[in-house]
């Protein structure tokens, strides 16, 4: 994982790109440093709305246009709002780059936020948010997050709460969109099949006309230490009772997360960290699957974090058994997380979880849109040296480490324990 | 690069036919030290009883789950301590596999797809572990609002028809299942006529072929049956509804459509392009445009056409406000009628025809979308050459066709509405 230049532009647009020429193809992402980490109380969801206002449109790319404009050419579109970052996405056949890359820049100062298309947009985005209402792990996702984050912004969803879906104005969201949307809190991140120099001087030529502007800060509001555990239930239609525990974990940035991703792996089977293409591995050899799904005292258990700026959380989720009470299933993972923090892994375990990322990471280079992710995602939290070095960092990783990183990060002091309670059954034909 | 280079085609796909009847096709791509295998078996829920509905699936979820030599645990222990997957899944006319590894542990999913279809075991204390884990996914499904609504509009679409059956079975059904029924289905049902695989990645063809003769050359299975011939399935006649209530879900879940086209049918190309004028192309077509950039009625909504080797549904799908439930569903249907009264404007369709063409390298990129690709174009008969000769048979479609191929399967007036929701 070499060969990837960076620039950064006279307006701060820092600007990566990476050759890569196994298939006609190029893959343009543009990041901005602003996600519902941004967020104050009564203005939650604003980043992922104007995410959507970035499709409706400039007066140089009218709504309708963009989409048809894309797909006309074969190629591909979307764009992501996470909790620390907000990002856009083009992966295009490579002769039709050009696209692109003018409509991004053009975005990146020119959108509209037309007050009809924000209305328009609003019953949209609270159709959304009631779509995931319906599924019992959201609502018990957002419940657990909020109690365990009482004063930092990851407290809420990215997608906002309901009652600021209803309030936020059109000046909310285009002031939102004028504060963060600056080349000095951008980055460029291209793969796939070009020449560097050529695309450096196109690149030059779009975006270094826009102006920088003053680098927003982000929002600095630390969560204290939790100091014991929170419980709580969640109730809603239903057949099946859900439980997740999730505990405070380090950032991505920290050194633990390494340590901590190699826990993962043998505790819970490895999380996929490609955004696209690859695919995961199963689980049924972790440990947990052992003591948990296979003593049947739940029917399915997965973990994973998220790499975060600032420490979020890892979460546990366990979908109950029929015949067997979930305080069982939580006693049985207790068990398992102490044997972490009492005895040390073996080397073997940890070479496994080696092996498992290395070969996550190879089907996730089979395709140049997840490779363009890596470029500009990693920045978002790090560096790209972070995805580069990744495996690397896993190998230095000792079973001394996992033990101190199993006692630092699951302790039930500093978990939320959450459980889905179904107030009803449904009829199935 | 050139376009045509990245595209499959008869110079670089490798195909054999061995004795048993098992069709092989590889295509190697070395920019990645990774290998996919995608492939299909001539079983699936078309076998199953009413009463026993699921048994294909359950008896192919029960594969890895012990063979005579080696345990559920020892069988994902080799998979997982080296980062590779291997799973089956049954379907209604055909039964799954798909792998992946590092290509130094090609040989190991070989060894375990022979190990697993040709001598499961079905322990006891697995297989009720397995059926526990198969009902709390029904009990989920019962509460999905999108999953029952898609079922409910198969029952109304299919009728009497096996494809009006969901291949998972019923709770009921499920319990019904015993461990002979499990053991006798395999016996019966698995074997290699009809076993098609593809392998794409960094491995040369003839290593593959080895393997595949290595592990399933010698296979015979002399009673394996054929596919149970099929009824005919008619179009409905006047539009029918169903709801399906679950109280308490905060959205409603609708679909919306008729019986569609076999694969194979002449006017298969000109429904597919039609759809993606009708709910695709761009932010999800006129339907999208419709009920969600105009209306800002829903998140999602568009449509689909699904079809395979019996006809499949030609459908609109959206998730909307129960309490605009009546006006989405007036503009899906109006957006039908429009659909079927004056088909697709030249430009319309010469977007959707260059939609077509342009992805295909995006969609071609990764050994799974090549490997899925080889599948296709065995599973239909399409021809080594398919991806070549593809802009061809994409730019012969004529905003005639369209019509013709929107009237002959749309019918405003006899549409299936399947929703569900509070």
């Amino acid at each position: 994982m070499t060969g990837c230049t960076e620039v950064t532009l006279k307006n701060g647009l820092k600007v990566l790109l990476k050759e890569i020429h196994t298939a006609p193809l190029i893959s343009q992402w543009v990041w901005y440093r602003v996600g519902s980490k941004d967020e104050i109380p009564g203005k939650t969801g604003v980043s992922h709305w104007v995410e959507h206002m970035q499709f409706k449109g400039t007066p140089h790319f009218p709504s309708s246009v963009l989409d048809k404009a894309i797909a006309r050419e074969g190629g591909q579109w979307n764009a992501f709002t996470y909790m620390d970052w907000t990002t856009y996405y083009e992966t295009m056949p490579a002769a039709r780059i050009d696209l692109a890359l003018t409509l991004e820049a053009d975005r990146m100062l020119n959108s509209e936020f037309d007050s009809q298309e924000v209305e328009s947009e609003r019953t949209v985005i609270i159709s959304e948010r009631e779509g995931s209402e319906n599924e019992p792990l959201f609502m018990l996702g957002e419940a657990i997050q909020h109690a365990a984050f009482r004063v930092h912004p990851y407290q809420h969803e990215v997608i906002g709460d309901m009652a600021d879906l209803h309030t936020l104005t059109r000046e909310d969201l285009y002031q939102h969109y004028r504060s963060y949307y600056l080349p000095n809190n951008a980055v460029l991140a291209m793969a796939g099949d070009f020449n560097i120099d050529e695309m450096l001087t196109r690149i030059s030529e779009l975006y270094e006309a826009i102006p920088a502007g003053a680098t927003p800060p982000r929002l600095q509001l630390p969560e204290p230490d939790q100091t014991e555990e929170v419980r709580l239930t969640v109730e809603g239609p239903g057949e099946t009772v859900f439980l997740q525990a999730a505990y405070r974990a380090p950032a991505a940035s920290n050194p633990d997360f390494f340590a901590l991703a190699v826990l993962d792996s043998l505790l819970a089977g490895p999380s996929n960290l490609n955004m696209f293409g690859g695919g995961g591995i199963s689980n049924k050899t972790s440990r947990l699957y052992r003591a948990i799904i296979d003593t049947e005292l739940a029917v399915s258990v997965h973990g994973g974090s998220s790499a975060t700026i600032d420490p979020f959380m890892y979460t546990f989720t366990l979908t109950a058994h029929p015949s067997s009470h979930l305080d069982k299933a939580l006693a049985a993972l207790d068990i398992e997380l102490e044997r972490l923090q009492n005895d040390l892994v073996s080397p073997a375990e940890v070479a496994r979880a080696i092996k498992q990322a290395r070969a996550m990471f190879a089907y996730g280079a089979e395709n140049i849109t997840n490779q363009a992710f890596w470029l500009g995602y990693a920045e978002m939290f790090a560096s790209y040296e972070w995805f580069t070095t990744y495996l690397d960092k896993l190998s230095t990783v000792s079973p001394a480490d996992v033990l101190q990183a199993a006692q630092t990060y699951f302790q039930p002091r500093s978990r939320v324990v959450g459980t889905y309670l179904p107030t009803g059954t449904g009829d199935e034909e | 690069m050139s376009l045509s280079h990245a595209l499959p085609g008869s110079d670089d796909i490798t195909r054999v036919e061995l004795p048993n009847h098992i069709t092989v096709l590889v295509r190697s791509n070395f920019n990645s030290p990774s290998v996919t295998l995608n492939g299909y078996l001539a079983t699936g829920s078309l076998f199953d009883s009413d009463e026993k509905l699921g048994l294909s699936d359950f008896a192919t979820s029960s594969l890895m789950r012990g063979t005579q030599t080696r345990s559920f645990e020892q069988i994902y222990d080799s998979l997982e301590s080296v980062g590779a997957h291997l799973g089956f899944s049954a379907g209604t006319h055909t039964t799954g596999f798909s792998g992946r590894a590092l290509v130094e542990d090609l040989p190991l999913l070989f060894d375990l797809i022979e190990d697993c279809l040709l001598n499961p075991i079905f322990p006891e204390a697995e297989i009720e572990r397995l059926r526990t884990q198969l009902l709390t996914g029904l009990a989920m499904r019962a509460q999905d609002t999108g999953e029952m609504a898609a079922m409910t509009f198969d029952k109304l679409v299919f009728g009497k028809h096996p494809y009006a059956r969901p291949d998972d079975g019923y709770p009921e059904t499920i319990k019904a299942i015993s461990r002979d029924d499990l053991v006798d289905f395999h016996q019966r049902c698995f074997g290699p006529r009809g076993l098609t695989i593809a392998v794409v990645g960094a491995v040369e063809p003839a290593f593959v072929m080895a393997e595949v003769s290595r592990t399933l050359g010698d296979w015979q299975n002399p009673q394996q049956p054929n596919l149970p011939a099929l009824p005919d399935v008619n179009p409905l006649t006047e539009t029918v509804r169903r709801h399906i209530p679950l109280p308490g879900k905060s959205q409603t879940d609708l679909l919306v459509g008729v019986l569609g086209p076999v694969r194979r049918a002449p006017e298969y190309m000109a429904a597919s392009l039609g759809n993606s004028v009708l709910g695709q192309f761009g932010m999800m077509g006129r339907i999208g445009d419709v009920v969600r950039e105009q209306s800002g009625l829903a998140y999602y909504a568009s449509s689909s056409l699904s079809a395979g080797t019996g006809p499949g549904t030609w459908e609109v799908s959206a998730g909307v406000n129960p309490a605009n439930l009546e006006k989405a569903l007036d503009l899906i249907t109006a957006e039908l009628r429009l659909f079927t009264e004056k088909g697709v404007s030249r430009e319309e369709l010469q977007d959707s025809q260059d939609n077509f063409v342009g992805r295909l390298p995006l969609s071609l990129e990764s050994n799974a979308g090549v490997a899925s690709a080889l599948i296709n174009i065995e599973r239909h008969n399409l021809g080594l050459d398919y991806y070549r000769r593809y802009e061809e048979q994409v730019r012969a479609v004529t905003p005639e066709m369209v019509l013709q191929a929107a009237r002959k399967y749309i019918n405003p007036a006899a549409l299936a509405i399947a929703t569900c929701g509070p």
